[in-house]
């Protein structure tokens, strides 16, 4: 399958699909583990794809959003941002308000 | 390969030339910084928009030689 073609169903089949180093239960970066938690503490269903796993995928994504790091967080199909980006909608409550209303917690 | 706190500081200049920038390398290590960016250039965008505009700055540096830089970005 065209790597291009794998980006799109991971988004399109989960909600919530966190593009990160590492697993949700074992993150192998900081701003991974960051991003999980966060998503753990608003008790998020998230799907987190390891691209560690995958070399191309790493590549790929960093192409397909137009950003240049992991981890990088889609809601409903939608890029939402990075690790800064997530800590800062978190701490402003805005992450939880943008979930509420795309239905996911 | 560390990326010395300056010329992070002048490559963003030389794109948003009007930033007032903060940086702090956090663990004296020229790899793991924190930024915070001030800009007009920011008005009444996204904050994906924003921080796209700092990365573009960058070259291609981060994420490459530039493993951690921590952005708060705002307009002004």
């Amino acid at each position: 399958m065209e790597i291009n073609e794998k980006i799109k169903n991971l988004i399109n089949e989960n909600d919530v699909c966190l593009f990160m180093k590492g697993t949700p239960d074992a993150p192998q970066c900081g701003f991974s583990m960051a991003v999980s938690n966060v998503l753990k503490h608003l008790n998020v269903n998230y799907k987190g794809i390891d691209v560690l796993k995958d070399e191309n995928l790493r590549q790929e994504i960093k192409k397909y959003s137009d950003w240049p790091t992991i981890p990088q967080l889609y809601v409903k199909k939608e890029f939402i941002g990075g690790c800064d980006i997530i800590k800062e909608m978190f701490e402003k409550g805005e992450l939880k308000k943008l979930l509420e209303e795309k239905k996911i917690i | 390969m560390p990326l010395p706190l300056e010329e992070i500081k002048k490559l963003i200049k030389d794109s948003i030339p009007d930033a007032s920038i903060e940086i702090k390398d956090l663990m004296g290590d020229n790899n793991h910084y924190a930024a915070t960016i001030k800009s007009s250039k920011f008005n009444n965008l996204t904050k994906i928009e924003q921080h796209k505009l700092v990365y573009k700055s960058l070259k291609g540096k981060m994420g490459n030689e530039l493993h951690a830089l921590s952005i708060t970005t705002e307009g002004k």
